[in-house]
Protein backbone atom coordinates (compact mmCIF):
# COMPACT_ATOMS: atom_id res chain seq x y z
CA UNK A 1 0.00 0.00 0.00
CA UNK A 2 2.84 2.54 0.94
CA UNK A 3 4.75 1.20 -2.09
CA UNK A 4 1.56 2.12 -4.25
CA UNK A 5 1.51 5.35 -3.01
CA UNK A 6 4.93 5.98 -3.67
CA UNK A 7 5.34 5.54 -6.63
CA UNK A 8 1.78 7.28 -7.62
CA UNK A 9 3.41 9.97 -5.70
CA UNK A 10 6.71 9.73 -8.56
CA UNK A 11 4.51 9.07 -11.05
CA UNK A 12 2.45 12.13 -10.86
CA UNK A 13 5.23 14.26 -8.55
CA UNK A 14 4.07 17.89 -8.56
CA UNK A 15 0.45 17.07 -9.66
CA UNK A 16 -2.20 18.57 -7.33
CA UNK A 17 -4.95 15.57 -8.41
CA UNK A 18 -3.32 12.84 -6.17
CA UNK A 19 -2.54 15.31 -2.37
CA UNK A 20 -5.33 13.49 -0.98
CA UNK A 21 -3.72 9.51 -1.57
CA UNK A 22 -1.16 10.58 -0.16
CA UNK A 23 -2.53 12.11 2.57
CA UNK A 24 -4.92 9.28 3.41
CA UNK A 25 -2.13 6.82 2.88
CA UNK A 26 0.42 8.64 5.46
CA UNK A 27 -2.10 6.65 7.98
CA UNK A 28 -1.36 3.13 8.11
CA UNK A 29 2.95 3.27 7.73
CA UNK A 30 3.33 -0.31 9.29
CA UNK A 31 -0.18 -2.23 10.27
CA UNK A 32 2.23 -4.29 12.73
CA UNK A 33 2.81 -1.52 15.36
CA UNK A 34 -0.74 -1.01 15.51
CA UNK A 35 -1.62 -4.53 15.25
CA UNK A 36 0.62 -5.40 18.55
CA UNK A 37 -0.88 -2.57 20.20
CA UNK A 38 -4.10 -3.64 19.22
CA UNK A 39 -2.82 -6.93 21.29
CA UNK A 40 -1.89 -5.08 23.93
CA UNK A 41 -4.83 -3.22 24.79
CA UNK A 42 -6.62 -6.77 24.93
CA UNK A 43 -3.63 -7.77 27.10
CA UNK A 44 -4.38 -4.34 29.07
CA UNK A 45 -8.25 -5.83 29.44
CA UNK A 46 -7.03 -9.43 30.51
CA UNK A 47 -5.10 -7.75 33.35
CA UNK A 48 -8.11 -5.29 34.16
CA UNK A 49 -10.07 -8.03 34.98
CA UNK A 50 -7.71 -10.23 37.24
CA UNK A 51 -6.92 -6.51 39.18
CA UNK A 52 -11.43 -6.14 39.24
CA UNK A 53 -10.95 -9.68 40.75
CA UNK A 54 -8.27 -9.07 43.28
CA UNK A 55 -10.32 -5.73 44.08
CA UNK A 56 -13.26 -7.74 44.85
CA UNK A 57 -12.41 -10.73 47.03
CA UNK A 58 -8.68 -9.17 47.99
CA UNK A 59 -9.98 -8.93 51.64
CA UNK A 60 -11.53 -12.21 52.08
CA UNK A 61 -8.62 -14.02 53.93
CA UNK A 62 -10.79 -16.61 55.08
CA UNK A 63 -9.10 -16.45 58.57
CA UNK A 64 -5.36 -16.86 57.02
CA UNK A 65 -3.22 -14.21 56.77
CA UNK A 66 -3.52 -10.37 55.52
CA UNK A 67 -1.63 -8.78 52.95
CA UNK A 68 0.15 -6.95 56.17
CA UNK A 69 1.34 -9.82 57.71
CA UNK A 70 3.08 -11.30 54.38
CA UNK A 71 3.96 -8.72 52.05
CA UNK A 72 7.77 -7.62 52.53
CA UNK A 73 7.57 -4.21 51.26
CA UNK A 74 11.92 -4.12 51.04
CA UNK A 75 11.50 -6.84 48.12
CA UNK A 76 8.85 -5.83 46.11
CA UNK A 77 11.02 -2.35 46.22
CA UNK A 78 14.21 -4.15 44.73
CA UNK A 79 12.01 -6.03 42.32
CA UNK A 80 9.93 -2.32 40.92
CA UNK A 81 13.75 -1.20 40.47
CA UNK A 82 14.61 -4.44 38.78
CA UNK A 83 11.87 -3.72 36.61
CA UNK A 84 12.29 -0.32 36.32
CA UNK A 85 16.19 -0.70 35.34
CA UNK A 86 15.37 -2.84 32.29
CA UNK A 87 13.40 -0.92 31.01
CA UNK A 88 15.64 1.59 30.66
CA UNK A 89 18.23 -0.11 29.73
CA UNK A 90 15.86 -1.65 26.35
CA UNK A 91 15.13 2.17 26.17
CA UNK A 92 18.90 2.25 25.50
CA UNK A 93 18.95 -1.20 23.16
CA UNK A 94 16.29 0.74 21.18
CA UNK A 95 18.94 4.28 20.39
CA UNK A 96 21.34 1.77 19.60
CA UNK A 97 19.04 0.09 17.18
CA UNK A 98 18.35 3.76 15.69
CA UNK A 99 22.23 3.99 15.42
CA UNK A 100 22.50 0.87 13.74
CA UNK A 101 25.24 -0.43 16.51
CA UNK A 102 24.41 -4.24 16.26
CA UNK A 103 27.54 -4.82 19.28
CA UNK A 104 26.27 -1.97 21.66
CA UNK A 105 22.17 -3.00 20.76
CA UNK A 106 23.03 -6.51 21.89
CA UNK A 107 24.90 -5.18 24.55
CA UNK A 108 21.86 -3.76 25.98
CA UNK A 109 19.39 -6.88 25.11
CA UNK A 110 21.63 -8.68 27.65
CA UNK A 111 21.67 -6.50 30.10
CA UNK A 112 17.64 -5.67 30.26
CA UNK A 113 17.60 -9.52 30.48
CA UNK A 114 19.79 -9.74 33.30
CA UNK A 115 17.31 -7.66 34.82
CA UNK A 116 14.70 -9.58 33.63
CA UNK A 117 16.05 -13.03 35.37
CA UNK A 118 16.55 -10.67 38.39
CA UNK A 119 12.88 -9.51 38.62
CA UNK A 120 11.89 -12.95 37.62
CA UNK A 121 13.96 -14.46 40.46
CA UNK A 122 13.07 -12.44 42.93
CA UNK A 123 9.25 -13.20 42.32
CA UNK A 124 9.75 -16.72 42.41
CA UNK A 125 11.72 -16.63 45.18
CA UNK A 126 8.43 -14.62 47.10
CA UNK A 127 6.34 -17.35 45.59
CA UNK A 128 8.24 -19.97 46.91
CA UNK A 129 8.09 -18.23 50.33
CA UNK A 130 4.49 -17.69 50.46
CA UNK A 131 3.87 -21.64 49.75
CA UNK A 132 6.24 -22.93 51.92
CA UNK A 133 4.79 -20.87 55.20
CA UNK A 134 1.39 -22.18 54.12
CA UNK A 135 -0.02 -18.89 52.28
CA UNK A 136 -0.51 -20.38 49.04
CA UNK A 137 -2.90 -20.22 46.10
CA UNK A 138 -5.65 -22.21 47.81
CA UNK A 139 -5.53 -20.72 51.59
CA UNK A 140 -8.33 -17.84 50.77
CA UNK A 141 -9.56 -16.25 48.03
CA UNK A 142 -7.12 -13.41 48.43
CA UNK A 143 -4.40 -15.43 48.07
CA UNK A 144 -5.71 -16.82 44.82
CA UNK A 145 -6.44 -13.83 43.17
CA UNK A 146 -3.19 -12.56 44.42
CA UNK A 147 -1.42 -15.75 42.88
CA UNK A 148 -3.24 -14.95 39.78
CA UNK A 149 -2.54 -11.33 39.00
CA UNK A 150 0.60 -11.29 40.09
CA UNK A 151 1.88 -15.09 38.48
CA UNK A 152 0.17 -13.37 34.89
CA UNK A 153 2.34 -10.66 34.93
CA UNK A 154 5.61 -12.55 35.74
CA UNK A 155 4.34 -15.09 32.88
CA UNK A 156 4.42 -11.79 30.60
CA UNK A 157 7.77 -11.24 32.00
CA UNK A 158 9.03 -15.01 31.31
CA UNK A 159 7.69 -14.94 27.78
CA UNK A 160 9.11 -11.40 27.05
CA UNK A 161 12.52 -12.94 28.12
CA UNK A 162 12.17 -15.97 25.70
CA UNK A 163 11.44 -13.84 23.31
CA UNK A 164 14.36 -11.11 24.16
CA UNK A 165 16.65 -14.51 23.71
CA UNK A 166 15.18 -15.67 20.23
CA UNK A 167 15.86 -12.17 19.32
CA UNK A 168 19.11 -11.72 20.38
CA UNK A 169 19.97 -14.77 18.68
CA UNK A 170 17.99 -13.54 15.10
CA UNK A 171 20.32 -10.32 15.49
CA UNK A 172 23.56 -12.07 16.06
CA UNK A 173 22.73 -14.06 12.85
CA UNK A 174 21.04 -11.84 10.47
CA UNK A 175 22.06 -8.34 11.71
CA UNK A 176 19.89 -5.61 12.19
CA UNK A 177 17.70 -5.91 9.17
CA UNK A 178 14.33 -4.25 8.69
CA UNK A 179 12.10 -7.35 10.22
CA UNK A 180 14.72 -7.39 13.31
CA UNK A 181 13.97 -3.85 13.85
CA UNK A 182 10.37 -4.18 13.62
CA UNK A 183 10.66 -7.10 16.24
CA UNK A 184 12.45 -5.22 18.35
CA UNK A 185 10.02 -1.89 18.60
CA UNK A 186 7.36 -5.14 19.36
CA UNK A 187 8.77 -6.33 22.38
CA UNK A 188 10.23 -2.66 23.74
CA UNK A 189 6.09 -1.77 23.18
CA UNK A 190 5.46 -5.19 24.97
CA UNK A 191 8.54 -4.88 27.94
CA UNK A 192 7.01 -1.04 28.66
CA UNK A 193 3.72 -2.30 29.30
CA UNK A 194 4.53 -4.48 31.60
CA UNK A 195 6.31 -2.87 33.95
CA UNK A 196 3.19 0.26 33.40
CA UNK A 197 0.74 -2.87 34.42
CA UNK A 198 3.83 -3.11 37.52
CA UNK A 199 2.79 -0.06 38.71
CA UNK A 200 -0.13 -1.03 39.21
CA UNK A 201 0.55 -4.58 40.76
CA UNK A 202 2.57 -2.61 43.37
CA UNK A 203 0.37 0.11 43.76
CA UNK A 204 -3.17 -1.64 44.16
CA UNK A 205 -1.84 -5.02 45.58
CA UNK A 206 1.36 -4.49 47.24
CA UNK A 207 1.13 -0.58 48.79
CA UNK A 208 -2.61 -0.51 49.45
CA UNK A 209 -2.91 -3.97 51.17
CA UNK A 210 -0.38 -3.23 53.39
CA UNK A 211 -2.07 0.10 54.37
CA UNK A 212 -5.21 -1.40 54.71
CA UNK B 1 10.26 1.48 13.23
CA UNK B 2 8.95 2.60 9.69
CA UNK B 3 11.07 2.74 6.75
CA UNK B 4 9.55 5.66 5.14
CA UNK B 5 10.96 9.29 5.29
CA UNK B 6 8.36 11.58 6.42
CA UNK B 7 9.29 13.74 3.77
CA UNK B 8 8.96 11.50 1.41
CA UNK B 9 5.35 10.59 1.66
CA UNK B 10 3.71 13.96 3.28
CA UNK B 11 2.61 17.23 1.91
CA UNK B 12 4.14 20.13 2.96
CA UNK B 13 2.75 20.80 6.39
CA UNK B 14 2.55 16.57 7.71
CA UNK B 15 6.85 17.10 6.92
CA UNK B 16 6.45 19.86 8.73
CA UNK B 17 4.73 18.92 11.27
CA UNK B 18 6.75 16.03 11.68
CA UNK B 19 9.94 17.18 12.13
CA UNK B 20 8.67 20.04 14.84
CA UNK B 21 8.21 16.22 16.94
CA UNK B 22 11.73 14.57 16.13
CA UNK B 23 14.19 17.10 16.69
CA UNK B 24 16.59 14.92 18.39
CA UNK B 25 16.85 12.33 15.62
CA UNK B 26 16.68 13.20 12.36
CA UNK B 27 17.65 9.83 10.43
CA UNK B 28 13.91 9.05 9.18
CA UNK B 29 12.54 6.01 11.56
CA UNK B 30 9.53 8.23 12.43
CA UNK B 31 8.85 8.47 16.17
CA UNK B 32 8.90 5.29 17.96
CA UNK B 33 12.71 5.68 19.07
CA UNK B 34 12.39 8.69 21.46
CA UNK B 35 15.70 9.97 22.73
CA UNK B 36 18.23 9.35 25.19
CA UNK B 37 17.07 12.66 26.95
CA UNK B 38 13.67 11.31 26.81
CA UNK B 39 14.40 7.65 28.44
CA UNK B 40 16.52 9.14 30.74
CA UNK B 41 13.52 11.85 32.03
CA UNK B 42 10.73 9.02 31.71
CA UNK B 43 13.66 7.19 34.29
CA UNK B 44 14.18 10.24 36.63
CA UNK B 45 10.96 10.83 37.13
CA UNK B 46 9.53 7.27 37.53
CA UNK B 47 12.53 6.70 40.40
CA UNK B 48 10.93 9.53 42.26
CA UNK B 49 7.17 8.62 41.50
CA UNK B 50 7.84 5.16 42.80
CA UNK B 51 10.49 6.45 45.88
CA UNK B 52 7.94 8.57 47.11
CA UNK B 53 4.96 5.83 47.69
CA UNK B 54 7.04 3.48 48.81
CA UNK B 55 8.27 5.55 51.36
CA UNK B 56 5.12 7.13 52.18
CA UNK B 57 3.39 3.37 53.34
CA UNK B 58 6.98 2.01 54.69
CA UNK B 59 7.83 4.86 57.06
CA UNK B 60 4.32 5.68 57.77
CA UNK B 61 4.66 9.04 57.61
CA UNK B 62 1.36 10.11 57.21
CA UNK B 63 -1.24 10.05 60.21
CA UNK B 64 -3.95 9.29 57.54
CA UNK B 65 -4.47 5.98 55.98
CA UNK B 66 -7.03 6.85 53.61
CA UNK B 67 -5.24 9.99 52.67
CA UNK B 68 -2.42 7.81 51.95
CA UNK B 69 -4.16 5.49 49.91
CA UNK B 70 -5.53 8.56 47.90
CA UNK B 71 -1.92 10.15 47.29
CA UNK B 72 -0.04 6.58 45.92
CA UNK B 73 -3.51 6.24 43.57
CA UNK B 74 -2.13 9.43 42.21
CA UNK B 75 1.29 9.22 41.90
CA UNK B 76 0.63 5.78 40.22
CA UNK B 77 -1.44 7.32 37.92
CA UNK B 78 0.83 10.45 36.83
CA UNK B 79 4.20 7.43 37.06
CA UNK B 80 1.31 5.21 34.26
CA UNK B 81 1.22 8.68 31.88
CA UNK B 82 4.89 9.19 32.73
CA UNK B 83 5.74 5.64 31.47
CA UNK B 84 3.38 6.14 28.27
CA UNK B 85 4.94 9.22 27.08
CA UNK B 86 8.18 8.53 27.37
CA UNK B 87 8.93 5.11 27.42
CA UNK B 88 5.61 4.19 24.94
CA UNK B 89 6.16 7.22 23.23
CA UNK B 90 2.59 7.53 22.93
CA UNK B 91 1.15 10.85 21.21
CA UNK B 92 -2.00 11.72 19.30
CA UNK B 93 -0.62 11.47 16.09
CA UNK B 94 1.40 7.85 16.38
CA UNK B 95 -0.29 5.73 13.59
CA UNK B 96 -2.24 8.26 12.82
CA UNK B 97 -4.24 8.67 15.95
CA UNK B 98 -5.39 4.91 16.07
CA UNK B 99 -2.69 4.18 18.85
CA UNK B 100 -4.94 7.06 21.03
CA UNK B 101 -8.36 5.78 20.08
CA UNK B 102 -7.62 2.11 20.82
CA UNK B 103 -5.81 3.31 24.17
CA UNK B 104 -9.27 5.38 24.92
CA UNK B 105 -11.86 2.66 24.52
CA UNK B 106 -9.71 0.21 26.52
CA UNK B 107 -10.04 2.68 29.06
CA UNK B 108 -13.20 3.43 29.19
CA UNK B 109 -13.58 -1.16 29.21
CA UNK B 110 -11.13 -1.28 31.77
CA UNK B 111 -12.83 1.90 34.32
CA UNK B 112 -16.27 0.15 33.24
CA UNK B 113 -14.94 -3.52 34.00
CA UNK B 114 -13.24 -2.22 37.52
CA UNK B 115 -15.48 0.34 39.02
CA UNK B 116 -18.46 -1.97 37.67
CA UNK B 117 -17.23 -5.13 39.05
CA UNK B 118 -15.95 -3.21 42.90
CA UNK B 119 -19.34 -1.36 43.21
CA UNK B 120 -21.75 -4.28 41.86
CA UNK B 121 -20.20 -6.96 44.28
CA UNK B 122 -19.83 -4.67 47.02
CA UNK B 123 -24.09 -4.37 47.16
CA UNK B 124 -24.25 -8.22 46.56
CA UNK B 125 -22.72 -8.27 50.11
CA UNK B 126 -24.84 -6.62 51.60
CA UNK B 127 -27.61 -8.92 50.20
CA UNK B 128 -25.95 -12.10 50.85
CA UNK B 129 -28.19 -14.69 52.82
CA UNK B 130 -27.60 -14.91 56.48
CA UNK B 131 -24.62 -16.79 57.50
CA UNK B 132 -26.06 -17.89 60.78
CA UNK B 133 -29.54 -18.53 62.86
CA UNK B 134 -28.69 -15.92 65.01
CA UNK B 135 -27.76 -13.49 62.04
CA UNK B 136 -31.39 -14.11 60.38
CA UNK B 137 -33.06 -13.74 63.73
CA UNK B 138 -31.29 -10.28 63.57
CA UNK B 139 -32.03 -9.19 60.27
CA UNK B 140 -31.70 -5.30 59.65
Amino acid sequence: MSTHAMSANAATSGAHADEFIVREDHHPENGTMLGFWLYLMSDCLIFAVLFAIYGVVGSNYAAGPSPADLFDLDIVAVNTAMLLLSSITYGFAMLEMARKRTQMTLIWLAITGVFGLCFIGIELYEFHHLIHIGAGPQRSAFLSAFFTLVGTHGLHVSFGLIWLVTLMTQVRKHGLTTENRRRLSCLSLFWHFLDVIWIGVFTFVYLMGVLR
Amino acid sequence: MSTVNPHLDAHGEDTRNFHGHDDGHGDGHGEAHGSFKGYLTGFLLSVVLTAIPFWLVMEEVLPSKQLTVVIVLAFALVQVLVHMVYFLHMNTQSEGGWNMLALIFTLILVVITFAGSLWVMYHMNENMMPLSVHEAKNLP
